[in-house]
């Protein structure tokens, strides 16, 4: 009874390997294992022996039972896996297929710029202000120390409403409107964006853009201060390595003025026709906030200091992106939109 | 303007190579734009900021120079040989409108012989940009240049008999033929010199044919005057003839610098031209400008700076800038030249301080305070709106004003709201001359301008303001969103590219309202101009208009030349903030499983799905969770005029599972509400 028992255990071992997959490999566990299987079948003539040689022959064939049932386990697996790299063999697909091309749209440059000029503002504890696009002759240019007649108001730069309102011609006048409604809270601490008209349109000039006006008034603002904040502003809008300078100027609204250059973007400084081949680029305005204009918004220049700066949203956005004409922008062409 | 270093050599004496002069003049304010070699002399083009107009004159340049490198001024000395004849005898001056002429200073120089002026004097004036014409001339004009006064020189013989200088306004409508030979109408705002009789020239700008400087001039009236500069700018340019000497008086100029230009001239003419000059100056300055004199604070220049000047380093740039100075109580009190006309403040003496101290030698700090900052919840919102649009969208940006005809071309009607503008008196032109009261014309155009380029498929937004006339001074500025749509969204292999339509517009409106706030917005049917008729919805949020979403009427769309269909969606961004709840409270998913029904309607084609969910919602208890509507058809087994909807219905109880008994019990009421109130058949 052993030799039969071995020599079905080596049987089934030999069909182990030829079962080629589960259905196979199922017929064989019921052929040597069910209920009227081979071993099985084996295993219930044990009774007719005698108690020595069933003891020995009971313990082998359930050894050999088990032996089996791994067997049959663990080609049951190894038929499974190569069942399943084949499924997945056979379900490649192509991965360089374009994806679902889902609705994708975009800010406009002017937008994305004008957001991260605030973003570094407001970083530095500025608070945003806002104020009308038409507005009162008096906030565009007389509390701004520009007085009547004065070349800046001539009829050829600003878009008049009648005599006493017009077109905002810059961010400014939002400067004697929020120091009207703090005074006399302190600091007031804002970045102004905005669109701003002026009469003027050609290949450099656009009759309506926009800006970003940024004011500090606290009781020890210097000009120190100023040129600190400039300067941070500077390399994070255009990163760690841009120089800046700081040049006299002149605006009837502050004083001292200054322009704020930086290290030209395009070449670093040595010298191309983005710069004129100076190395610099002109990029903001400011100065020390006016005595006359800190007496229109209330607040007392000998007890106060501030500064103010203004910029071109346009200028930057065209350093930044290498965008060559300002007309790009105003012209909504989706190509040019789409980059963004 | 071009200043050739050599000339301006004559004034100061220059170590420093060209560039690096260039270089610390831009650094102290007078910007050096190029520099150009012309003949072995250098020729700076400079740029100068209108508060130093001065600097247009080469001795005052001289003096920034001198601030610069702490070399001297060189002035050239004035020596006259006058004759024994008295100015008095010759001329008189009348001033009528001292308003607009506080000095009128005069000189006679007799016997002079005209003929071209040297070949120095001659570079020197085209180098600057001027014509030479004769030594009379030429010497008027040199003058100017080195001095920044204007002159103008009559000729003595045509003034008249017993001539007298008086300057008056012009009258009204009186006709005077200025040196260019063109004949001009004044008016009475307009500044004149006459000679008693008639006008012979226009004051600060130009001189009269009348009385000009000829081969045959012997005897010449030397004018060296101070006019107000904004009735000079006001007049050159209702004429538009600006001139080099409106262009000076424009800025403002020494008040006493007219004495030493007009001797100056008289010198040169005495040189160049073998002039006799008459004895004495006939100077009518009827009311003497008061001295300027500024109080100037060490401590004060330091904390506007954030320096740490000593007083003797601050005494030492007014020393340098050749302004004088008073000490009183440890502060200066520094006497203006009457040059410097820009100086008026403190804080311009502090500027003065500050260019010569060198700007970049300035420290920089940051200010030190406790704002936090940032953008407030409207400013919030607003990004918010522009950040979900710009997902699906192109943001666009046109000009805010439009062309008045767009009112035709989007058909409102007559008497619209939206046709009350805000008008540009001085537009650059009609197609730009009305501030816009809705975003739509903007689009279209955007629109238009793209399918003429051959991009067909458009998905545009913009946000911005438009402006309502009022009652106030200032109109009304509102913040709208609007947004067009056309064509399809992208093809592509999957075949999953849709018609951009007013669904699809739908869809986006919709996430918008949702992000912004807006909840429960309803969509209605109505009719709006320059919409169809059949296609469109105003949308409402608690009770409350807050746009309109439709296809565009093809009378609309064929105004501005679009074959194709369009969409657009029109939003009042400041009233949708106003109406949003910008709180999200958040509800716990629920324990128990939900129970899902599907109910298919047969319904009049005319009744509107949300009708049908209303009387749904209504006809079940608050387990009813969602309804979802899956199909909507109309065709084939559907009769004419009907259409079978198809909804998935959830119901859920927080608390239980709920029972067959009573989601049939919920279905149940659900069937006979729709039956009986909208005459549905179930399918």
């Amino acid at each position: 009874m052993l030799a039969r028992l071995e020599q079905l255990s080596q049987e089934a071992q030999a069909a182990l390997g030829a079962a080629a997959d589960l259905e196979a490999l199922n017929e064989l566990k019921v052929r040597m294992l069910g209920r009227k299987g081979d071993i099985t079948l084996l295993l219930r003539g044990l009774k007719n022996l005698g108690p020595d040689e069933r003891a020995i022959v009971g313990k082998r064939a359930n050894e050999v039972k088990a032996r089996l049932e791994e067997l049959i386990q663990l080609r049951a697996a190894e038929l499974q896996s190569s069942l399943l790299e084949k499924r997945l063999t056979e379900e490649s697909i192509d991965v360089t297929l374009p994806g679902l091309p889902l609705p994708r749209g975009s800010r406009h440059p002017l937008t994305r710029i004008n957001e991260e000029i605030v973003q570094i503002f407001t970083g530095m504890g500025f608070s945003v202000a806002e104020g009308p696009e038409i507005e009162l002759d008096y906030y565009n240019f007389e509390a701004l120390n520009v007085p009547k007649d004065h070349s800046a108001r001539d009829m050829q730069d600003s878009f008049y409403i009648d005599e006493d309102v017009l077109l905002r011609t810059h961010t400014s006048p939002v400067q004697v409107r929020t120091m009207e409604k703090m005074a006399p809270r302190l600091p007031v601490k804002i970045v102004v964006p905005g669109k701003v008209y002026r009469k003027d349109d050609d290949a450099t000039h656009s009759p309506m853009f926009q800006q970003v006006e940024g004011l500090l008034i606290d009781r020890h603002i210097t000009f120190a201060d100023l040129k600190g904040t400039l300067m941070l502003f500077a390399q994070e809008m255009f990163g760690y390595n841009v120089r800046v300078r700081f040049r006299p100027s002149f605006f009837p609204f502050t004083e001292p003025s200054a322009e704020m250059d930086i290290s030209c973007v395009m070449c670093g400084g040595s010298g191309c026709r983005v710069c004129s081949h100076t190395g610099w680029l002109e990029i903001l305005g400011s100065g020390m906030v006016h005595p006359n204009v800190l007496a229109y918004g209330g607040y007392d220049p000998e007890k106060v200091t501030g500064f103010a700066f203004g910029m071109g949203v346009e200028r930057i956005a065209m350093l930044k992106y290498g965008i060559n004409d300002l007309r790009l922008f105003f012209d909504n062409d989706q190509r040019f939109l789409r980059q963004f | 303007m071009g200043v050739s270093l050599n000339w301006l050599k004559q004034y100061v004496d220059i170590e420093e190579k060209p560039e690096v002069l260039a270089h610390r003049l831009s650094m102290a304010g007078i910007l050096v734009e190029g520099l150009e070699d012309i003949g072995g002399d250098m020729i700076m083009d400079l740029d100068l900021t209108p508060n130093r107009g001065d600097c247009l004159g080469m001795i005052n340049l001289a003096r920034e120079v001198s601030a610069l490198t702490g070399k001297p001024v060189k002035i050239p000395e004035v020596n006259l040989y006058e004759n024994a004849e008295r100015i008095e005898d010759y001329i008189a001056v009348e001033i009528q409108d001292p308003d607009l002429c506080p000095r009128y200073a005069a000189r006679v120089v007799k016997n002079c012989s005209v003929k071209p002026s040297p070949r120095w004097m001659q570079e020197a004036l085209s180098n600057a940009g001027i014509r030479p014409i004769n030594n009379i001339v030429d010497v008027t004009n040199y003058v100017m240049l080195e001095t920044n006064q204007p002159l103008h020189a009559f000729d003595y013989r045509l003034l008249g008999e017993n001539p007298r200088i008086v300057v008056r306004r012009a009258r009204e409508g009186e006709p005077f033929t200025t040196l260019d030979e063109v004949a001009r109408i004044l008016d009475s705002n307009m500044l004149v010199i006459t000679d008693g009789n008639r006008p012979v020239a226009l004051a600060g700008i130009m001189g009269g044919m009348n009385t000009e400087i000829n081969e045959d001039t012997r005897d010449v009236l030397l004018e060296s005057a101070n006019f107000l500069g904004t009735n000079i700018r006001k007049t050159a340019q209702k004429l538009a003839m600006r001139s080099e000497s409106s262009m000076r008086f424009e800025k403002s100029l020494d008040i006493n610098g007219v004495i030493y230009a007009v001797n100056r001239a008289a010198q040169l003419l005495q040189e160049l031209a073998d002039g006799e000059v008459v004895w004495g100056i006939c100077d009518c300055y009827p009311q003497k400008a008061a001295p300027v004199e500024i109080l100037l604070r060490p401590d004060r220049v330091n904390h506007l700076l954030g320096t740490d000047l000593s007083t003797e380093d601050i005494k030492g740039y007014m020393n340098r800038l050749g302004l004088p100075y008073d000490e009183r109580d440890g502060h200066l009190v520094v006497h203006a030249p009457s040059y410097r006309v820009d100086l008026t403040i403190e804080a311009d003496l502090v500027e003065e301080v500050a260019r010569l101290y060198g700007y970049d030698n300035i420290p920089s700090s940051l200010p030190r305070d406790a704002s936090r900052g940032g953008l407030d919840a409207c400013q919030q919102f607003r990004r918010q709106a522009t950040a979900v649009m710009a997902r699906y969208l192109n943001e666009v940006i046109n000009y805010s004003f439009i062309n008045p005809t767009a009112f035709d071309h989007i058909m409102l009607p007559a008497d619209s709201h939206l046709r009350r503008t805000v008008n540009i008196a001085n537009p650059l032109s009609e197609e730009q001359s009305v501030m816009r009261t809705l975003l739509l014309p903007g689009l279209l155009k955007s629109l238009s301008t793209n399918l003429a380029r051959r991009n067909l498929n458009l998905a545009l937004f913009e946000t911005g303001k438009v402006f309502y006339p009022g009652d106030d001074k200032l109109p009304q500025e509102n913040f709208k969103l609007g947004a067009i749509v056309c064509g399809r969204s992208e093809s592509n292999w999957l075949k999953y590219d849709v018609e951009m339509d007013y669904f699809y517009l739908k869809g986006v409106a919709e996430i918008l309202l949702q992000e912004l706030g807006c909840v429960q917005t309803s969509f209605r049917a109505e009719g709006v101009p320059g919409y169809h008729p059949g296609r469109t919805a105003l949308l409402s949020c608690k009770g409350e208009d807050i746009g309109v979403l439709g296809e565009l009427h093809p009378a609309v769309l064929e105004a501005y030349n679009i074959k194709e269909r369009a969409c657009a969606l029109e939003l009042d961004l400041d009233k949708i903030y106003s109406l949003s709840a910008r709180r999200i409270e958040a509800r716990a998913i629920p324990r128990f499983p939900a129970v899902e029904r599907d109910l298919a309607v047969l319904l009049e084609k005319s009744i509107a799905v949300s009708q049908t969910v209303q009387v749904i919602r209504e006809a079940a208890s608050s387990l009813l969770e969602k309804v979802h509507l899956f199909d909507v058809y109309a065709g084939e087994q559907v009769p004419k005029g009907f259409k079978s909807l198809a909804f998935r219905l959830t119901f859920q109880a927080y608390d239980r599972t709920l029972t067959d008994a009573e989601v049939n019990a919920e279905m149940d009421a659900i069937r006979g509400s729709v039956q009986e109130k909208l005459e549905a058949q179930l399918r």
